[in-house]
């Protein structure tokens, strides 16, 4: 019977555990990026670091992004057109492609991607400098690694991906008009017509909002765990792993978020 | 009284999680003085410079530096008395990103990119310092062996002219007879340039060479003070034992 209710109490209390946890980790993230905002408002600033990782973040990001949105919206009008072909719905081909694109995959795909290559970067930069006293050595000399590191780069980051996003769309939408006219005989004049009909400036704004949120996610987790990094070369890489993860996970749930509040 | 020292430790405590790292220590550290404190690797040296340095938070205790406690300060504040500091780090630290010059000088344009002739100028004057030409002034760190970024790191450290510079086991790496330069070095810097300096080692041919006064740090306190001509005959059993390098004695 004691034995059972221990049971019991364990179970309870390992649920208590991990709630704790998460709620603790939500704080610290809180602190960090509390703390790097009301920094950056105060000078010195750092132009030239903030140039420097908009090179890093939107520059170098380009063909990826640009190979990720042509090949999904490539695939998009495909399957859009299988599927409507069933329901003599074909013609909704350009209006699905648009809107899908625009309101989710351009910004959610290229959130990811660039997730993948900047946040782990970021990570493990940050968190070898961390290991080899590096940012220790920042602030004997005279200098605020929150103002000279983290600000510069969420603030590229929500430059950068907001543009990035921007490009994508157009670059998605036009693979699948690529596919749509030249593979399944669309009229090249008429597709653009109804892409053009059906595409709003709230989808557009939507995009950009969402895609600001994505970029300073990306920096946030990037900076955060390489901030965070301890026990040398395998502490890196616990960094590198979990500000990735973390950047999906939150460029995910704020997507769906945003998604159900807006259109809902 | 505390106004004639530079730093003084007062009862300062740290623990991380069960681990009692510091359990009230009381150290005093006059003006221009070349303190040394001696201790087994994880005795509590680096918490010991890094509270010091306001990087690390005491549980417990005042730390004094020019008689203004430093525990607790705000960023700003803090940021004031830091500059009164200079540190080498273990591992040289240098940002592995920017030349050599740019390091040098990175504290006194509070890591601005600022290219002038007279922010190299600068560079060059405080490599020549340690012993290192022109040349180096535009390599990356990566370039340089071990002992020539030790001594990068010394001239980036006093560049902005401290009133007090921590050595943070000033000699690890290195072979005996450059480890024997960057000794002289650091004698030679600390004479001339006036500072206070704190080294913390466990390398006794350094801490004698470097230190007018050696401290030994033992389970979180001060377990021995003395000039260093007496850390040899100390009479203390801990002393004995670590100077020696013995397995047996009281440190276990």
């Amino acid at each position: 019977m004691i034995a059972i209710f221990r049971l019991i109490v364990a179970f309870f209390a390992s649920i208590g555990r991990l709630l704790i946890g998460a709620l603790q980790g939500v704080g610290r993230v809180a602190v960090f990026g509390g703390t790097t905002v009301s920094r950056a408002m105060r000078p010195p600033y750092y132009p030239g670091r903030v140039l420097e990782q908009l090179m890093q973040i939107g520059w170098y990001s380009l063909p990826v992004v640009g190979m990720t949105a042509i090949f999904s919206g490539a695939a998009l009008a495909q399957q859009t057109f299988t599927a409507g072909s069933r329901f003599n719905a074909t013609s909704t081909v350009p209006a699905i492609v648009v809107l899908a694109i625009v309101r989710e995959l351009g910004p959610v795909l290229v959130g990811l991607m660039v997730a993948g290559r900047v946040s782990s970067a970021m990570a493990a930069e940050i968190g070898t400098m961390r290991v080899t006293e590096q940012l220790d050595a920042l602030t004997t000399l005279r200098t605020d690694p929150y103002r000279y590191l983290i600000a510069p780069r969420l603030i590229a980051a929500l430059i950068a991906v907001p543009v990035l996003v921007l490009i994508a769309n157009a670059i998605g939408i036009f693979g699948g008009y690529f596919v749509s006219v030249y593979k399944l005989d669309f009229n090249a004049v008429g597709y653009l017509q109804t892409s053009r009909q059906y595409l709003t400036g709230t989808d557009l704004q939507m995009a950009l909002a969402k895609s600001a949120f994505f970029g300073f996610f990306i920096a946030l987790m990037g900076c955060y765990h390489g901030f965070r990094a301890q026990g040398g070369a395998a502490g890196v890489g616990r960094a590198t792993t979990d500000a990735v993860v973390s950047a999906f996970i939150l460029i995910l749930l704020s997507n769906m978020l945003i998604t159900l509040m807006a259109f809902g | 009284m505390a106004e004639d020292y530079k730093i003084v430790l007062r009862d300062v405590a740290k623990a991380f999680g069960q681990n009692r790292v510091l359990d009230g220590v009381n150290l005093e550290i006059e003006r221009g003085e070349s303190m040394a404190i001696i201790g087994q690797s994880g005795s509590g040296k680096s918490v010991t410079l890094k509270m010091i340095l306001g990087l690390i938070r005491p549980d417990r205790g005042h730390i004094l530096v020019d008689g203004e406690d430093v525990v607790g300060l705000g960023a700003r504040a803090l940021g004031r008395v830091r500059a009164k500091f200079g540190m080498l780090f273990q591992g040289s630290a240098l940002f592995d990103s920017l030349p050599i010059w740019r390091n040098v000088t990175f504290a006194l344009t509070e890591g601005r990119m600022v290219h002038s002739a007279r922010m190299r100028r600068i560079a060059a004057e405080n490599l020549e310092r340690v012993g290192l030409g022109s040349e180096v002034l535009d390599l990356k760190p990566s370039e340089l062996s071990g002992g020539m970024q030790k001594r990068v790191a010394l001239a980036r450290a006093i560049a902005p002219r401290p009133e007090i510079i921590f050595f943070d086991e000033p000699t690890t790496g290195l072979d005996p007879i450059r480890a024997d330069v960057i000794n002289d070095l650091i004698v030679e810097l600390v004479e001339d340039l006036g500072v206070t300096a704190l080294t913390i080692t466990h390398d006794m041919a350094s801490a004698r060479k470097i230190a007018h006064r050696v401290a030994m740090l033992y389970q979180g306190k001060i377990v021995w003070r003395g000039p260093r001509d007496r850390l040899y005959d100390s009479g203390n059993p801990y002393v004995d034992q670590f100077v020696q390098g013995r397995a047996e004695g009281p440190i276990r």
